[in-house]
């Protein structure tokens, strides 16, 4: 178990998200940064399903009841166990009374706090993420407050090295300088009404850049740039949309749906954001100008199947380096 | 992937066949939890895992899938939604009916003797997309989406109708409230409505 020590409404119990229930209208949730969990999971050696807790509320404090091996990735922040500075992604066992704090980033928007066998909330339509627009799943479909418990899936903590242990993500460090220069470049496809813009929208929406304002939460980002017109009004009947789709509504204004996306919209889509780039989208705050590089299938698939790779051999790493204790 | 066999008005027979390639699909990839299909209002989108299945070979199967589909009609059922029109729930009634070029009486007359059908659910848990609202109460959605619609408000965009299952954005405009549940992610199935029903609005006031 462990105690929640802050309030945060946006701090949630998040997992890979929610699927096959799109078709009622509810939303895949799950991590907003997909890399962060699955390289915590991997630190603390949990299924890559387990979940963990989103913090985007600064300082997060919290107080363990138990000995529980953790790890603290995504957002480039300064965490302390106790009076021990960690590095970042870094992973290690903390004792029973031992508090845990997680400063507000010096670059990015959220951090990830897993614990060894995963929060142990009930899934909700088979799934423990929190669904804010429902208000289900997750801890009593909320966001966590000071006071609250959560317990953790029973295991015994299993430490790899005492100091603990890391890992940095291919891409880490130059994404931390996207982000230190306030400018984060995502790849994105062409989207179904991508030729129903006019050709100076097209180029704007490629080449300059578009800044994530204020309203900007889970569901999704509005953008604000270069305004991107149709060459003629066009109202669309409802159709499934994804995380990644960018629409935009009359006003010429981009938004990016994210984890919560809704599962239908009406409004023109010129472009989806590829997959394996949305994590990056996850860590841009609010103010952060976000520039779109055209690509097609096959970038996306073949970047899909790298990361994919690169996750699955921190895996096999950290499970040899566990056996070999 | 979206499928979109649609030509910009809606076809209740292709939402027909539409519905009933969806239950073929999810039958032809159930074993795949990566899979997910989500029937959309004359269109259809296929979720899935790239690295499993190409994209070129999703798209062959969705083509083939839909040339022997046909239209089998899916069994209708009415739910009927209680409405008081209008008031603070209904902000946007007076200038729909001004808009419309109908007194408010007559707008309400209108919205609730239509006989509505469930196309799709989606876009917040348990929304049913309406298909059936009189063409001359059609109307744009709003330029600039309202970040906050309570649960229940009766609403209307483009040419569908709904209700809001729980207190979300929306760009369709307000008409009035109900106080029916739509969504209980405890319950099973979850939502009142699902795709094939009928929809009746029941006038149970207006207010000013």
């Amino acid at each position: 178990m462990i105690t929640v020590l802050s309030n945060g409404a946006p701090n949630l119990v998040q997992d890979t998200g929610r699927r096959g229930h799109l078709g009622f209208g509810v939303s895949r949730s799950g991590a907003m940064d997909a890399l962060a969990l699955a390289i915590g999971n991997a630190l603390v050696r949990n299924q890559p399903t387990d979940a963990a807790i989103e913090i985007s509320l600064f300082p997060f404090r919290v107080r363990f009841q138990e000995d529980l091996d953790f790890a603290v990735t995504g957002a480039d922040c300064a965490v302390r166990l106790e009076d021990t500075e960690l590095a970042p992604w870094w992973g290690r066992t903390a004792r029973a009374g031992q508090t845990l704090v997680i400063e507000r980033p010096k670059r990015g928007a959220r951090a990830y706090l897993c614990l060894g066998g995963g929060v142990d909330v009930a899934p909700v339509m088979g799934s423990r993420s929190t669904d804010l627009k429902g208000a289900f799943g997750g801890f009593e479909g909320r966001g966590l407050r000071r006071g609250d418990v959560l317990k953790v899936n029973a295991r015994a903590p299993r430490p790899v090295r005492a100091a603990g242990l890391g890992v940095v993500p291919a891409d880490l460090p130059s994404f931390w300088d996207e982000l230190s220069s306030g400018l984060v470049t995502v790849r994105a496809i062409p989207g179904p009404e991508y030729p129903h813009f006019t050709d100076e929208a097209k180029k704007a929406f490629a080449t300059t850049d578009y800044e994530v304002t204020p309203d900007a939460n889970r569901v999704g980002y509005r953008l604000s740039g270069t305004s991107l017109p149709l060459s003629s009004p066009l109202e669309l009947l409802s159709h499934g949309i994804v995380p990644g789709t960018v629409q935009v509504p009359p006003s010429g204004q981009p938004i990016i749906q994210l984890a919560e996306a809704n599962t239908c919209g009406g409004y023109p889509k010129i472009a989806t954001v590829m997959e394996a780039d949305i994590w990056k989208l996850g860590q841009a705050p609010i103010g952060c100008r976000i520039r779109f590089a055209l690509t097609d299938v096959d970038e996306a698939v073949e970047t899909l199947r790298t990361r994919a790779a690169e996750i699955s051999k921190v895996r096999q790493t950290l499970a040899l380096m566990s056996q070999r204790g | 992937m979206l499928f979109d066999p649609g030509t910009g008005v809606f076809d209740a027979a292709m939402q027909t066949r539409l519905h009933a390639m969806a239950k073929r699909i999810e039958a032809a990839l159930c074993a795949n939890d990566a899979t997910e299909v989500v029937l959309g209002v004359n269109n259809v989108m296929l979720i899935f895992n790239p690295l499993e299945l190409h994209p070129d070979e999703a798209s062959a199967l969705l083509l083939r899938l839909w040339d022997t589909t046909d239209a089998v009609a899916i069994a209708e059922k009415t739910i009927e939604i209680p409405v008081i029109y209008g008031g603070a729930a209904g902000e946007d009634l007076n200038a729909l009916a001004t808009g419309a070029g109908l007194s408010v009486d007559e707008y309400v007359r209108r919205h609730s003797e239509a006989t509505y059908f469930v196309a799709c659910i989606g876009s917040m848990p348990g929304f049913a997309y309406m298909t059936g609202l009189p063409s001359e109460l059609a109307v744009p959605r709003r330029r600039v989406p309202r970040m906050k619609v309570d649960e229940g408000t009766v609403i209307v965009g483009g040419a569908q109708a709904g209700v809001m299952p729980c207190t979300a954005p929306s760009g369709w405009h307000l008409l009035g409230k109900t106080t029916e549940r739509l969504f209980d992610p405890l319950k099973s199935p979850p939502c009142l409505f699902e795709p094939g029903n009928q929809v009746r609005f029941i006038v149970k006031g207006v207010e000013a």
